[in-house]
């Protein structure tokens, strides 16, 4: 705390008489005014909206009033149905890429592999993770859709995958997903000492009793906090999706692609309440990583 | 000259000769098969699906056409300069923007520090998709109708990759000023006569050099190859001229997603090189 902050708290401005009111705010404002005109601003117009009626024309008086309609239309059943496919897949990326990408990254660092792997690894998911979207689409077709080059050897062994289908989203999502978390959970198994291990052993503990007390109580954070990243990571992903299933896919952020377009049938303002409806999903997934990102960095110092 | 038999037992197992000492040894033996094992997973899932795309890209005869014809496409240059260009101009509006705020939330208003940080991870709780559906649905009227002129468009388009920009920016800034003593600088400067247009240009900036360059270079990975936010707007950028020729051609989509992705691995590389020299924690996610 500074000695500004004290004073001021105190209610007595002793410190720096005549200097009662400070100025210093407006450094921050065009930082602010830039972020509501461009970030804030825009989602509140999508919020208002989606509680006005702009289902009537709009000379209809009803027009703008305000409804609750738009979220209650989020129950039809296509609509319900894009909200839990990309729930399901965003779970199911963020579970599997989060185991993956943590036995990855404990094989690289505690696993006694040669030491070059590690740097390798870490540049390999910084490139993969970023390589995302249209491009990462297409090389998938190219591997594993109609005329994939693998797709004669799959085949063969009798397995068919749709590229269009779920399990090809999330095959593709989990491309960026596991690399990501090799990222963010690296430096967490980094702050495992070694002190501890051999703490355990030398009282007996055996490697089950070691993770089960020990190291998996202090990961148990950054884990859950990552893989809850990676759930928001997966489900605010359009471009990845859009271009493999040609839009065919119904999950919330073709929805919504259909919405700004104006491909969809129903009216403006259920658009409005299924951003909506993203933004408040994306909001708890947010704030429940940076909770627990707050608790392990307990363990990381 | 006899030991105590408890100390000879230590000094094998320390030798690693006792049975207890070789038998772990074996454990983690067969541990370590394991780990290899799921490196293996790793870089195959890493790399096949790389090399089908090569693959594919070589069907076209003769060999290496694909690439010929797609360097040839004067849409090719064209989008991915518009990109870089625009990716160029995201960072330093970024910078201009990020760099005073942060200065001066350390310097003056630590009060406000948890607040501002929230405004600068707003963007992962409002994904690209939302962002351009808000942009769109705001600035397409009066009384700022940006979404209806080419310019406008730009603008509206750098404005959406800063805001983009702002978690990983702010983060790198924040971190770099961490590591120099703001106060002292800014004493000294303006001890030696400096305004605050000279302490921010020739002291704050120079020392965040390293800093910057980080959150530069992810920011670029991040702008160029961006899907999203540029189709809606309708701009000719790189990702949605890949998406074109996805649904257009054969065999040169897969010459360019390879093309992409040495672009992505070039920026990440540069990052890591920077982020090996100044040791600092790098935060790595994109727009998908």
């Amino acid at each position: 705390m500074t000695a500004e902050s004290m004073t001021s708290s105190r209610g007595a401005p002793t410190a720096r008489p005549g200097r009662r009111f400070s100025w210093a705010w407006l450094g921050v404002v065009p930082f602010v005014l830039f972020a509501f005109a461009f970030l804030i601003a825009p989602t509140l117009y999508l919020a208002s909206g989606s509680f006005q009626n702009l289902a009537v024309a709009p000379t209809d008086p009803a027009h703008g009033t305000f409804t609750l309609q738009n979220y209650t239309a989020l129950s039809q059943p296509n609509l319900a149905d894009s909200y839990f496919a990309s729930i399901e897949i965003s779970l199911v990326t963020a579970v599997v890429g989060g185991l993956f990408g943590f036995l990855l990254a404990y094989a690289v660092i505690m696993g006694g592999l040669p030491r070059f792997l590690r740097p390798a690894l870490l540049t390999f998911s910084g490139v993969a993770s970023n390589f995302a979207g249209v491009p990462l689409a297409l090389a998938f077709t190219f591997t594993l859709g109609a005329s994939g080059i693998l797709t004669p050897l799959i085949v063969g062994l009798g397995v068919h995958l749709n590229i269009y289908s779920k399990p090809a989203l999330e095959l593709a999502y989990l491309y960026f997903q596991f690399p990501l978390m090799v990222l963010i959970i690296a430096p967490a198994i980094d702050g495992l000492r070694k002190d501890w291990r051999e703490a355990s052993e030398n009282m007996g503990a055996t490697a089950f009793q070691y993770w089960r007390y020990v190291a998996l109580p202090i990961l148990l954070p950054s884990l859950l906090g990552t893989v809850i990243l990676l759930f928001g990571n997966a489900f605010g992903a359009q471009a990845t999706a859009y271009q493999l299933s040609g839009g065919a896919i119904n999950i919330v952020t073709i929805q919504i692609t259909r919405q700004i377009r104006g491909d969809a049938a129903n009216d403006q303002g259920i658009g409005y309440a299924l951003a909506m409806g993203m933004v408040a999903i994306m909001g708890i997934t947010i704030a429940a990583y940076a909770f627990l990102q707050r608790r392990a960095e307990r363990w990381q110092r | 000259m006899t030991r105590a038999p408890e100390a000879i037992e230590s000094i094998e197992s320390i030798v690693d000769g006792s049975p207890a000492a070789l038998q772990r040894k074996s454990r983690r033996g067969a541990g370590r098969l394991v780990w290899w094992v799921v490196f293996l997973i790793g870089f195959l899932y890493f790399f096949v699906p790389l090399v089908g795309t090569f693959a594919f890209s070589m069907r076209s005869q003769p060999l290496f056409s694909a690439y010929a014809v797609v360097v040839d496409d004067p849409q090719f240059l064209g989008t991915l300069f518009y990109s870089f260009l625009i990716g160029i101009i995201t960072i330093v509006a970024s910078s201009i923007l990020i760099v005073p705020t942060a200065f001066w939330v350390r310097l003056r208003l630590p009060r406000l520090r948890p607040y501002v940080e929230f405004i600068t991870l707003l963007p992962f709780v409002i994904p690209p998709i939302i962002l351009v559906f808000g942009l769109l649905r705001s600035y397409s009227g009066d009384p700022f109708p940006l979404a209806g002129s080419d310019f406008g468009s730009n603008v509206l388009l750098v404005a959406a990759y800063v805001v983009l920009s702002f978690p990983y920016m702010y983060r790198a800034v924040d971190t770099g000023l961490r590591a120099i003593d703001v106060r002292s600088l800014t004493e000294a400067s303006q001890s030696l006569g400096a305004g605050w247009f000279t302490l921010l240009v020739r002291v704050i900036f120079p020392n965040l050099r390293v800093s910057l360059l980080s959150g530069a270079f992810l920011t670029l990975a991040i702008v160029v190859g961006e899907y999203t936010i540029a189709t809606f707007l309708a701009r000719p950028a790189f990702g949605p001229y890949i998406s074109l020729l996805g649904g257009n051609k054969a065999y040169e989509p897969a010459a360019v997603s390879l093309i992409s992705f040495g672009l992505t691995w070039i920026a990440m590389g540069l990052l890591g090189l920077i982020g090996r020299q100044s040791r600092q924690k790098i935060q790595v996610a994109g727009a998908h």
